[in-house]
């Protein structure tokens, strides 16, 4: 490829105007101030130009971002997992490991067969994929917006039932349905999807 | 005691001892303090914030970030140093010193203050002061030239080669380019340089075109923007200290910082006043008191700082000259027109003269 040179004036060889065109932006840039909202709006107002602070400043995290995946519990405050280990099996990276009740298990919620005795999510594997909140029958964990994960050691980092539904708390997202819509119990995935797409099917 | 601690220092050898200390003292400081206002400015440049975090160690007083040199520091003491398998291992070892130690050799015959008590402020009080410093400063392309050398690998090799080529162009540039100071003065110690400037203009005035190569030519010599073709990223990964980790990859960065003070301080010498400022006679004539000494010694760290703070900012303002440009400003541009400048400052001589 043959790339045409423009032919450049006595005066611009000087690198002169160059050289002044330099200086002039430059010092606009060095002196400006000038707040930026490049994380969203959080950081507008407290961060000059365009770096974010870190620990003190955070970024919004954006609706439908997929943070660690947590367990969820229902609108009255009960675990919604019924340890059928779905999310086990489709885990690409298998970071999730469920011990099953066994004989003797005991469900806090009416409704369950069973209840894991033990639910644990290794955070150094999980990849955030999101698998095991699309698999959940029971809307039982969702990826939620935790981005840093951080720990002393490995073992800190495989999170265990009671901290994953501390983490978790309730879930919002059936709480509304169940409210606004007084439809089901506002658990089962599938019933709802089912409902969804008969209304989509509906002929208008 | 106290009596033979003051004997000592009526001894030449304990005086001249003291004051390489005190210059050593005071520009390692400003090596480190340099590389932070460097990324400091930068940022401000382009819109970000720069390190703002060190402050106190093991506290959470920040100071704007002023404790970074210490980490920096250590970061880079602590680290692996790497010696890979296939570098020459005594070449590879010598490099960095031989860069690090021209530009702080350069800085024993820049007069830095007047007067303090009677000591002149100046390690080597030199008849043939520029002349030693363009010795030395050639020097400073060997440790370039030997890391590229040994590294025993491409890239470095070929910024080696290109650091060679540029250094040897700019120097004649820069050696041409005084030697109309030294015809006005008539003298090559810088002492008297400073002296000529104190009793009329500065040579900044008097000598634009050579004060512009000059200064063009010390970005070269010290390869910084736009001149920074040894080391050129984009190009060459880091140039001729790609192979280099830890301690000795901190001894180039400190000699390229340590040569922007030195060339710094030549400038100041040679075209800007020295420690003088057209202010009276307070700030032109040598000093007679303590205080005074000091204030000139300030004057003179002040001026040189500025230098820096130049060459800081243009290296965030311009892009890299390409090889056969740069060769083309050197020996095309610079080298005729400091050559015009010497005959032109003859024929003004000449006319005043006669």
């Amino acid at each position: 490829m043959k790339v045409d040179r423009t032919e450049l004036t006595w005066w611009e060889r000087l690198y002169l105007p160059t050289l002044l065109n330099g200086f002039k932006v430059t010092l606009r840039h060095f002196f400006s101030w000038k707040r930026s909202g490049v994380y969203g709006d959080k950081q507008k107002g407290y961060a000059a130009k365009t770096t974010m602070q870190y620990p003190e400043e955070k970024w919004d995290v954006p609706t439908g971002y997929r943070g660690a995946p947590y367990l969820v519990k229902d609108v009255d405050d009960k675990t919604k997992c019924v340890s059928c280990q779905l999310c086990e099996f489709v885990c690409p990276p298998r970071a999730i490991r469920i011990t099953p009740p066994g004989d003797s298990g005991v469900v806090d919620r009416e409704g369950a067969e069973k209840m894991p005795k033990e639910f644990e999510i290794d955070m150094l594997r999980c990849i955030y994929c999101g698998y095991c909140q699309e698999v959940c029958p029971e809307e039982a964990i969702y990826l939620l917006e935790d981005y840093a994960i951080t720990g002393e050691n490995r073992e800190e980092l495989i999170y265990d039932m009671e901290k994953l539904l501390a983490l978790g708390g309730a879930d919002k997202r059936a709480y509304d349905h169940h409210v606004q819509d007084g439809v089901g119990d506002g658990i089962k995935k599938w019933e709802t999807k089912t409902r969804e797409a008969g209304e989509q099917a509906k002929f208008h | 005691m106290l009596a033979s601690i003051t004997g000592l220092f009526a001894e030449p050898w304990a005086l001249m001892l003291l004051k390489v200390i005190a210059v050593f003292a005071v520009v390692m400081p400003m090596v480190a303090y340099a590389v932070v206002a460097e990324r400091r400015i930068s940022a401000w440049i382009q819109d970000r914030i720069g390190p703002n975090r060190v402050g106190i160690p093991f506290t959470n007083i920040k100071l704007l970030g002023l404790g970074q040199p210490l980490a920096d520091g250590i970061k880079s003491l602590v680290k692996e140093d790497l010696t890979p398998a296939h570098v020459r291992k005594a070449f590879y070892w010598m490099a960095p010193a031989l860069v690090l130690v021209p530009s702080f050799v350069v800085l024993a015959v820049v007069p830095f203050g007047s007067m303090l008590g009677a000591q002149k402020m100046v390690i080597a009080d030199l008849d043939v002061g520029i002349l030693f410093t363009f010795g030395i400063v050639s020097l400073g392309v060997y440790g370039i030239v030997l890391a590229g050398y040994a590294s025993n690998s491409k890239y470095p090799f070929l910024g080696s080669i290109r650091s060679s080529a540029q250094m040897i162009s700019y120097e004649i540039a820069m050696g041409m380019a005084v030697v109309p100071v030294f015809m006005l003065v008539g003298d090559l110690n810088l002492g008297a340089v400073i002296d000529y400037q104190a009793s009329g203009a500065w040579l900044v005035f008097k000598q634009p075109i050579a004060f512009a190569i000059f200064l063009i030519a010390i970005f070269a010599e010290t390869n910084r923007l736009p001149f920074d073709l040894p080391e050129s990223e984009t190009e060459l990964v880091a140039g001729y200290n790609t192979e280099y980790s830890s301690m000795r990859f901190a001894l180039f960065f400190m000699g390229e910082y340590a040569a922007m003070i030195a060339g710094s301080a030549l400038m100041v010498v040679l075209f800007c006043g020295g420690w003088t400022l057209p202010l009276g006679d307070f700030f032109n004539t040598p000093a007679e008191s303590l205080g005074q000494g000091l204030l000139h010694i300030a004057v003179f760290i002040a001026k040189t700082m500025v230098f820096l703070g130049l060459m800081i900012w243009v290296r965030w303002m311009l892009p890299r000259f390409r090889y056969d440009q740069l060769m083309n400003i050197g020996w095309k541009r610079f080298l005729p027109a400091s050559l015009a400048n010497i005959i032109l400052t003859a024929i003004v001589l000449w006319v005043l003269h006669s």
